[in-house]
């Protein structure tokens, strides 16, 4: 009896686990399920990459740069720094409809959004509507949180401060008359940015909020007053605001600026001469940047984007060439386990 | 630590004073008044590391000790000092929590070791003062107490027998909890102390503590008020160790003598050295390679930012500029702070998580082994141990296997088979097996041809029945049966067969009977000559008594045992008989033997002997000789005054029982079988198939240990055995030194330079041609080749010696001395290429071998526990090597092999994009994932599918693995974690980091990339690039997984589907304690975008794209043997899996 007891506590359990027996699938890499998912997969991918490049050919983008750095540009004039409240006019013309919905873009180059001391100098809780952020700005805000005389920068922080501030008025130019092309400036930024992530503080009116604070170094007007045709769009919930405060992936960059949806312009943009009429603000000389304006129409995939398409082709061509290659290599070596 | 420094302090002082004097019971002689009693430290033992205060300062300064440990310690302190990219919390949580857990986990076996401390320290024991019994705790005995213990009690120090309750002035022990051996060890009072203690007077010199438990000298002074003060000599067997119990004896008193930490026991309680696996020192190579592309990308990083920053413009743009602070620093200043930056940015490359992965992956999956249930021996009821588990992908990567012979080749389960009397053999005609089938009718012994006097008969067996240490084990009445059973040395023998012709003599008790000895060979003996009619009956105080063919008892005085030792490799015992006669009995090899005995006696047996050494039978020669009255004075004298002698005792007994032993007639010889060990001869051509050489290191002859081998199939019929022994030597009638040489030459010509040339590793087909090569060589012939006279030769020979040796298949040294073994354990393991070595012996005398191998096997054999305690894993049989290297082995090297390098590979292309995006970002050391990826990739996202998988992964089902020996060969040398396979995963993670950050940056090219017309940022940018890394490094694994039980399932699918919902979570809400809400609904919006979609299955696809194509292209590439194989035994294991699934499921 003791034995035995004995015996099973220090026999180990047979249990499949412990026996390293466990019931296991092995799943075998042979080429007769390679070759037929390489083809299917191939195949696939190349249905995807024709369906992504037609798409991406179908879109059609204009891109004009406006930096003025030649001399014969129409902004030439305004790329001298001195020069304030500088307008220049770009015309282009359309030779076929630009179908619709139409987006408006503008474009930096060489406009470093992700280095990492202007991706840091942001304080979220003066975003959020949080008053106790507006008198006391975050360290991270340096040198952006408090002006020459100690008061508070609301909002404070390299993003918000370098804001884009040029802006574009369109004109559809008919038989030498200008014809103002009506931008939509909603809905050109995150929903969730618009609806959650960033606050208006909740005092009315909104101008109150932001006594005892100055506005950003290079604002010409205070956060309040940021759009005064409606005044729903001021404060952080400026579309304009929310769609440069999220900061661009790469140097070369381009962010939403309006869209072109009302009206008759529904369908696009007519075939014609256009006008483009820029307040000119915005340095990027002193940097090497570029300025440009694009008008881009989107499908599914979003904008215009070769590489995907490209891409899918290609990887979708190399898996049926390697499985033709793989066919040919085992219609000469038989494997063996494939009988 | 303490420990070791304590003992240098005891080293120290040992120097200082080499002996310690101690007053029994603190009662200091008339003539010694003088003296001032020493200070001895108290008997507690602190075998703990931490007290309450210290744990936390202590604790944290060890782990702090370990590199690693230390490297993200400084990580971590540069994140807080250092403006750096990453908060300090994505280096410091994991850092955290690994030295948290460590942390608890050493506190609490700490805390153990205290509980464990504390019961022993106030254990109460008794104390004779004064004549009175006190009871104390056990911590304060002081040295010179005089304890009372009873029965099955242990000893709380180490104590002095003075006084036992049996008459014979002996006490038994078991020393169970120090090595292990559960036999019963007798030891004996001193002699002529007085049996009232209370009037003795005595001083105790000794020698100070030393850890080995089987040696220690001391004298004894006994002062009488009227006579010269006497002197007894103290030996190891006066000597009671702390730690052993008290056995068939019912009290005994002894004085302590060391105490607490310098008992022996105490002494010997030290880790033994670590023993490091040639997988930790791949990973420390890779470390460095790793450690030098970290600090070279931080360099690059920073050269290029400063050459970037020089160009106008691009250091302050309007836009983002400096604080005063910054623009006051110190250039060089500013470049150090941004190196320490870019370090810290890439630092992931090194992730903390594996350390804590690999020793979770060794320390789990030892599990295994011990949960083996084919390791399980139902003789002993045990299964396998495993004593460390650094070392378990060690064992699939042994090219040598040393075993030792005798227990571990052979059962060493002793059978008397035959003997040999005055050159008659005699040998039991009925020799079956078992034990009834012993009776013989016509006589106790049965003439086989002839026959010898019966006087030389009686003299052999009298031999047989007096020159042993044997005991009787004296048989309680209630459950001897039973607990025969459970006594390893114990062998209860029916002795009915004797009882044939005289039943109704013997007296009840005696018909079971078990023996207890230190050797199964003893036992073998003694047995045997019951067999013949001579009964060994035991010992009444120093009588041995026998019962002869006659059924008299003849009883015998034993004046003096002259214990066995390997070096002389014979035992004696002086005894007196009734008749006044003194004789000596000497039993031993009979190379000692026989040059002790005249010379005409030696050649009619040594045909016998050498018969039945080539039969694979152990033979032992036995030899008498009488002392006259004279004689025996002078031995008597010489052995009193060598026993007592303080300093080299050991050689001065050496020196008396050589001139003893001499001038002895040989009576003849026995032959004992030792049989093989279950499928000896399977796991031997197992472990050869595998690419193992297979060296047997025995102490045994080389007749004996041929024949082993031969019968093990080590030595094939076609081997061309080349010997190097004492015999070939002497061939030639030419001095040895220069025949060694000789020799030596010759060999090497043969086995090495006609012998075609056969890369190492290549694998050596059974069918070819070239010859087999056996080498013996024997410890007389080692030791001459290893201590040549002249040092140029010694290494030249040493060099050819090897050479040789490792062109040969097998190698068989005999006569080996336990440290020769591991003299050539160290010879091959430092040789070039450092080849893994395996030790595996069972015995006392393996455990140098053992501890000298990279991975030291013991088996839970025969003689006591020793090599169990000191090996890194224990097996209860021989067989079970063979599963142990070649399926857990195996196994286990390849899924910690696939696990270092998958793990280097996955934070390769982890931190590549981060590199690379510096390029994009200003050299800003802009982070490219959020803080929360940082930390949570190698914590959650990706470490839970590769521990399963190098827990579970059975890449080629264990019993192909067993079926197919040669599969060892595949990942022989350390194969998967050469710089060859490193090479290729560190392309493969290049290649994975470069496809994942340009196929997102090509895609970002333009950045609108929803169907809205909105702009992704820069996280999105990062998630989207994480995304593709997560899942690309887990399918990855999937590909590699050639096993997937439903915890593979479950983790691997288990794991990308957390990564999705913990994105979910993260994106989902508004963190308060975030400083900066940077995810905040960033996936999501991926995901509404079918680009993203499109792009990350793509990139997976890509990435994986050639590595499917190398699984499938590796087959065709022709009919390859080894490849050939390898498919056919995937579809073995196909059809295995096919035959476990009905009964598993």
């Amino acid at each position: 009896m003791v034995k035995e007891e004995k015996e099973i506590a220090n026999r180990p359990d047979n249990t499949a686990f412990t026996q390293q027996r466990l019931p296991a699938w092995q799943p075998m890499l042979s080429a007769g399920i390679v070759i037929p998912g390489f083809v299917l997969i191939g195949l696939a991918f190349i249905g995807i990459g024709v369906a992504l490049f037609v798409t991406s050919r179908s879109i059609t983008v204009l891109e004009i740069d406006y930096t003025g750095i030649e001399t014969d540009s129409p902004c030439f004039k305004c790329s001298n720094p001195d020069v304030k409240n500088c307008v220049c006019n770009l015309d282009f013309s359309i030779d076929s409809l630009f179908e619709g919905p139409v987006f408006f873009y503008y474009g930096l180059s060489n406009y470093f959004q992700n280095y990492r001391k202007y991706a840091a100098s942001r304080d979220d809780d003066q975003l959020s509507g949080d008053l106790d952020a507006f008198t006391a700005p975050s360290d991270s805000c340096s040198p952006y949180d408090y002006n020459s005389n100690d008061k508070p920068i609301v909002p404070c922080g390299a993003i918000a401060n370098s804001m884009f501030n040029d802006t574009f008025v369109l004109y559809r130019v008919v038989n030498g008359a200008r014809k103002l092309v009506p931008l939509d400036g909603k809905g050109i930024a995150w929903w969730t940015d618009y609806n959650v992530k960033y606050r208006n503080p909740s005092v009315t009116p909104l101008k109150n909020a932001f006594n005892n604070t100055v506005k950003p170094i290079f604002w010409p007007k205070p956060a309040y007053q940021l759009d005064a045709s409606d005044p729903a769009n001021n404060g952080f919930i400026n579309q304009d605001f929310l769609v440069w405060m999220r900061r661009a992936a790469l140097p070369d960059f381009r962010k939403l600026y309006r869209r072109i949806t009302g009206g008759e312009y529904e369908k696009g943009l007519p075939a014609g001469n256009y006008s483009l009429k820029i307040a000119y603000n915005y340095p990027v000389q002193s940097f090497d940047g570029t300025k440009k304006v694009v008008f881009s129409n989107v499908s599914w995939m979003g904008g215009k984007n070769e590489f995907l398409g490209i891409a899918y082709l290609v990887v979708g061509s190399l898996c049926v060439l390697m499985s033709i290659v793989m066919l040919i290599v085992y219609a000469k070596f038989k494997f063996p386990e494939d009988d | 630590m303490l420990r070791r420094r304590l003992n240098r302090w005891l080293g120290r002082d040992e120097r200082r004073v080499d002996s310690r004097t101690i007053c029994v019971g603190h009662r200091s002689s008339s003539n010694n008044e003088a003296f001032i009693p020493p200070k001895f430290c108290d008997n507690r033992i602190v075998s703990s590391k931490y007290t309450v205060w210290n744990f936390l300062p202590k604790n944290l300064f060890e782990q702090f000790r370990r590199i690693a440990n230390f490297y993200f310690l400084i990580i971590f302190l540069v994140q807080v000092i250092v403006d750096t990219p990453t908060s300090p919390v994505t280096s410091g949580l994991p850092l955290f929590f690994v030295i948290t857990v460590t942390a608890i986990k050493q506190g609490y076996e700490d805390w153990l070791r205290h509980k464990a401390d504390n019961e022993v320290n106030k254990y109460p024991v008794t104390v004779l003062e004064q004549g009175r019994r006190i009871r104390k705790e056990s911590e304060k005995i002081k040295v010179g107490d005089v304890l009372e213990v009873d029965e099955d009690e242990t000893f709380p120090c180490d104590l002095i027998l003075l006084q036992s309750s049996r008459d014979d002035d002996t006490c038994f022990v078991t020393t169970a909890s120090l090595d292990g051996e559960s036999n019963h060890k007798t030891h004996y009072t001193v002699p002529d102390t007085e049996k009232d203690l209370e009037s003795l007077n005595a001083t105790i010199e000794c020698e100070h503590p030393q850890p080995d438990l089987y040696k220690f000298v001391g004298r004894m002074h006994i002062y009488k008020t009227d006579q010269e003060p006497a002197v007894r000599s103290l030996g190891p067997e006066n000597l009671l160790l702390k730690g052993s119990t008290l056995k068939n004896t019912q009290t005994i008193c002894g004085v302590a003598i060391y105490t607490g930490m310098e008992t022996k026991m105490a002494l010997n309680y030290q880790g033994k050295s670590q023993k490091r696996s040639a997988v930790e020192k791949s990973i420390n190579a890779f470390l460095l390679v790793y450690l030098c592309i970290l600090v070279s990308k931080a360099l690059v990083c920073t050269t290029l930012k400063y050459v970037w920053q020089n160009k106008p413009g691009q250091d302050e743009p309007w836009y983002n500029e400096k604080t005063q602070r910054e623009k006051d620093t110190n250039l060089y200043l500013k470049m150090f702070t941004d190196f320490l930056s870019f370090m810290v940015l890439f630092n992931f490359i090194i992730p903390v998580s594996m350390y804590v992965t690999v020793e979770m992956q060794k320390f789990l999956g030892s599990f295994f082994i011990t949960w083996d249930k084919d390791f399980f021996d139902p003789e002993i009821k045990e299964g396998a141990l495993v004593n460390t588990s650094d070392l378990n992908e060690e064992l699939g990567q042994v090219e040598y296997v040393f075993t030792d012979k005798t227990g571990t080749l052979t059962q060493n389960n002793m059978e008397f088979i035959e003997c040999c009397i005055d050159g008659f053999q005699y040998k039991y005609q009925d020799a079956g097996t078992d034990l009834d089938g012993f009776c013989v009718t016509d006589g106790p012994v049965n003439k086989v041809q002839h026959k010898a006097g019966r006087e030389k008969e009686e003299l052999f067996l009298r031999a047989l029945c007096l020159c042993h240490t044997v005991q009787v084990k004296e048989s309680p009445e209630q459950g001897q049966g039973q607990r025969d059973g459970l006594m390893d040395q114990v062998d209860g023998l029916g002795v009915d067969g004797l009882g044939a012709d005289g039943e109704g003599l013997h007296p009840p008790p005696q018909e079971q009977r078990g023996f207890i000895a230190s050797s199964p060979d003893e036992v073998a003996l003694v047995k045997g000559a019951m067999r013949y009619g001579f009964t060994f009956l035991g010992f009444e105080s120093k009588t041995m008594k026998i019962l002869t063919r006659d059924n008299d008892v003849e009883r015998y005085e034993l004046l003096h045992v002259l214990n066995f030792d390997p070096v002389r490799r014979r035992m004696s015992v002086i005894v007196r008989s009734k008749s006044g006669d003194t004789l000596l009995f000497c039993k031993g090899a009979d190379s000692s033997i026989f040059p002790r005995v005249r010379q005409e006696e030696v050649e009619r047996i040594r045909m016998n002997v050498e018969r039945n050494a080539t039969e694979g039978y152990r033979t032992l020669c036995v030899a008498y000789k009488h002392l006259n009255a004279e004689e025996y004075a002078q031995a008597d004298a010489g052995l009193r005054e060598a026993r007592l002698a303080l300093q080299d005792r050991e050689e001065k007994l050496m020196a008396v029982y050589n001139q003893v032993e001499t001038g002895m007639s040989l009576i003849g010889a026995t032959a004992v079988e030792d049989r093989l060990q279950e499928e000896a001869a399977e796991t031997m051509e197992a472990l050869q198939g595998a690419g193992m050489k297979v060296w047997v290191l025995t102490g045994d002859k080389m007749e004996t240990a041929k024949s082993t081998c031969y019968a093990c199939r080590l030595f094939q019929r076609n081997t061309e055995l080349l010997e190097l022994t004492v015999r070939t030597l002497e061939d030639g009638g030419r001095r040895r030194e220069e025949r060694l040489h000789e020799l030596l030459v010759e060999y090497h010509k043969k086995a090495v330079q006609d012998a075609p040339a056969v890369k190492a590793g290549v694998t050596r087909t059974w069918s070819s041609a070239n010859h087999d090569y056996g080498f013996i060589i024997d410890g007389a012939t080692l030791s001459m080749v290893l201590n040549s006279s002249s040092e140029s030769n010694s290494s030249r020979y040493k060099n050819l010696f090897l050479q040789i040796c490792q062109n040969c298949t097998s190698v068989l040294c005999c006569r080996m001395a336990p440290l020769q073994k591991a003299q050539i354990v160290k010879m091959v393991k430092n040789s070039k290429g450092s080849p893994i070595t395996l030790s595996i012996g069972d015995g006392a005398n393996d455990v140098s071998m053992i501890l000298e191998a990279h991975v030291g096997i013991g088996i839970k054999g025969k003689e006591g526990r020793q090599a169990v305690r000191n090996s890194d894993y224990a097996i209860p049989k021989l067989k079970h090597l063979k599963k142990l290297l070649l399926a857990h082995g195996h196994l286990y090297y390849v899924r910690i092999a696939h696990l270092v390098q998958y793990f280097f590979y996955k934070n390769l292309c982890f931190i590549l994009p981060q590199f690379l995006y510096q390029f994009f970002c200003g050299y800003s050391q802009q982070p490219l994932y959020d803080a929360a990826y940082l930390t949570m990739y190698n914590i959650c996202f990706t470490s839970m599918p590769i521990l399963a998988y190098s827990l579970l992964e059975q890449h080629i089902c264990m019993e192909v693995l067993l079926d197919n020996a040669t599969l060892y060969r595949g990942i022989a040398k350390n194969g998967m974690l050469r710089w060859g396979p490193f090479f290729y995963w560190t392309l493969l993670g290049v290649f994975h980091g470069l496809l994942f950050f340009f196929g997102v940056r090509y895609l970002f090219g333009n950045p609108a990339l929803q169907d809205n017309g909105q702009v992704f940022g820069n996280w999105s940018y990062g998630t989207i690039v994480f995304t593709v890394l997560v899942f690309t490094v887990t399918l990855k694994l999937a590909l590699d997984t050639r096993h997937w039980t439903w915890i593979n399932h479950f983790v691997i699918w288990g794991s990308l589907a957390f990564y999705v919902f913990f994105s979910f979570f993260w994106g989902g809400i508004i963190w308060p304690f975030l400083k900066q809400q940077r995810l905040y609904f960033v996936f999501a919006n991926m995901l509404s975008s079918v680009s993203a979609w499109l792009v990350i299955i793509l990139l997976i696809l890509l990435s994986l794209l050639p590595e499917i194509l190398l699984v499938v292209f590796r087959k065709p590439r022709g009919p390859h043997a080894g490849q050939l194989s390898q498919e056919g035994l995937l579809q073995t294991a196909r059809l295995h899996l096919s035959h476990h699934l009905p009964i598993s499921t």
